[in-house]
């Protein structure tokens, strides 16, 4: 083997390439957090859906679940980014092209609706796992569809879903890379920044996959706490 | 309404081409690397256990972009030569999807229980015959859904190879869009295409299941 590279690992560290990556770090846990409160939120939403009795609100909550998870997030990015302001219309569409880093507000959209489609099948399989008895306990108490929802089923389920929804925070982490394909700064666009000025991008690089690591054990840590916090008593011993 | 996509089809289509190829590669080498990565994972001694399950659980953690542009770096120094994004995105791919794959073989060789190997042996089968006749078929009926599943995340994950400049289908796609600027229906179609051919592949996926509830055997 011609090993006729020379490492230079202080590009990890070397002004300016240290800072180059410590913003990639700050812009990669801004968009994962933001994006995965989206994710959240309208995740439960259309997980619920899919399980009321309304035929048309099944409906809806699968199509939203079955486009979006079997389209690859690349090709998803690249139309919300190039094609999404196209759809207002000539002249909104002009205007929404000139907001200020706007490749950073559709990161953060386009992975928060991917991962709701994500997050709904977890939720949906979380109000599967609740026997039938709990729904009628609570519809028996006079409680309306709404409240039986927001007061019994919802909190429920989410606690039981925790783990799965583990690894699709610490994928949302992992799916920020894909940003840098519309010019987001992220850690990975960082690095291969680091690669186009100094060609040390193998360094660059395998610097920027143990951060990806630290930050995903951060992630289970965290995960792991909220879990036994809200554990319910007696019922997912481990 | 589709006139950038019929002018360009069959640029297109032999994106589409490489798209496939790509995932040829990815899922058979990924199966094949992820059945020994799933045996090494139940191995018992640490030596074989240890490293692999560090493997796994780094790579896990890591996004596949940065996998794919690691590859794309340490090849040539390897090779002491540049070196296509084709095959570099296929080794990427592999090594990255064997861990996926890797721990649905694991689950799968797990479900097979001990007292059916042992009724095996009590008819006086071998170990191979065993494993040929009784635990491989079981595992593989049970692991086929999950294992198509993944081969679809593959399918999609390919179109990262983007990065390091193949031409696949979002890549070509991405070229007629500079050329012709008409974005919606140009990724309009992409999409399209990977949604038919994803959700072809579920339906699949979902009839195996079917049958394997029908047979009783998940």
């Amino acid at each position: 083997m011609g090993l006729a590279y020379e490492f230079d690992w202080g590009v990890l560290w070397r002004q300016p390439y240290g800072l180059w990556l410590l913003k990639g770090v700050g812009l990669t846990v801004i968009i994962g957090l933001s994006s995965w409160f989206i994710a959240l939120a309208l995740g439960i939403f259309i997980g619920t859906l899919r399980v009321t009795s309304y035929r048309i609100l099944r409906f809806i909550g699968t199509f939203y679940v079955e486009v979006l998870r079997n389209i690859p997030l690349l090709v998803q990015m690249f139309f919300w980014f190039y094609a999404g302001p196209m759809l207002f219309g000539e002249h909104l569409g002009r205007k929404i092209n000139h907001i200020n880093e706007l490749n950073i507000y559709v990161a953060i959209l386009c992975l928060g609706l991917y991962t709701a489609s994500r997050v709904a099948e977890h939720v949906r399989a979380g109000f599967a796992s609740i026997h039938r008895d709990q729904y009628q306990a609570a519809l028996s108490t006079g409680m309306t569809q709404m409240q039986m929802y927001r007061y019994v089923i919802i909190p429920y389920a989410l606690r039981l879903i925790i783990p799965p929804l583990t690894t699709e925070f610490l994928t949302i982490f992992k799916n920020t890379s894909i940003a840098m394909t519309i010019g987001v700064a992220e850690l990975t666009f960082q690095s291969y920044r680091i690669d186009a000025e100094t060609f040390h991008g193998l360094e660059a690089t395998t610097g920027a996959m143990i951060i990806y690591f630290f930050l995903g054990m951060a992630v289970v840590k965290f995960m792991g706490l909220l879990e036994k916090r809200f554990k319910i008593p007696g019922l997912v011993g481990r | 309404m589709f006139d950038a996509v019929a002018r360009n089809f069959w640029f297109l289509m032999g994106g589409l081409g490489v798209t496939f190829q790509l995932s040829v590669f990815a899922v058979s080498g990924g199966i094949l690397l992820g059945m020994l990565v799933g045996l090494a994972r139940l191995s018992k001694r640490g030596w074989i256990y240890h490293p692999i399950t560090a493997y796994v659980n780094f790579l896990r953690n890591i996004p596949l972009i940065l996998v794919i542009f690691w590859f794309y770096f340490v090849m040539p120094i390897l090779m002491g030569q540049a070196i296509d994004p084709f095959p570099s995105a296929v080794i990427s791919f592999i090594v990255f999807e064997a861990t996926y794959f890797g721990e649905i073989f694991r689950a799968g060789y797990q479900t097979i229980s001990k007292d059916l190997i042992n009724a095996a042996y009590s008819t006086g089968m071998t170990y191979w015959q065993t494993a040929r006749y009784i635990s491989i078929p079981i595992a593989f009926r049970r692991m086929l859904p999950s294992l198509i599943t993944q081969s679809i995340v593959t399918f999609q994950d390919t179109s990262l190879a983007f990065v390091i400049g193949l031409q696949e289908l979002v890549r070509r796609v991405s070229i007629v869009d500079n050329l012709e600027v008409r974005s919606i229906q140009l990724y309009g179609f992409a999409a399209l295409v990977y949604l038919v051919v994803c959700l072809v592949g579920s339906r699949i996926s979902r009839h195996f299941e079917e049958k394997g509830r029908k047979a009783n055997i998940l």
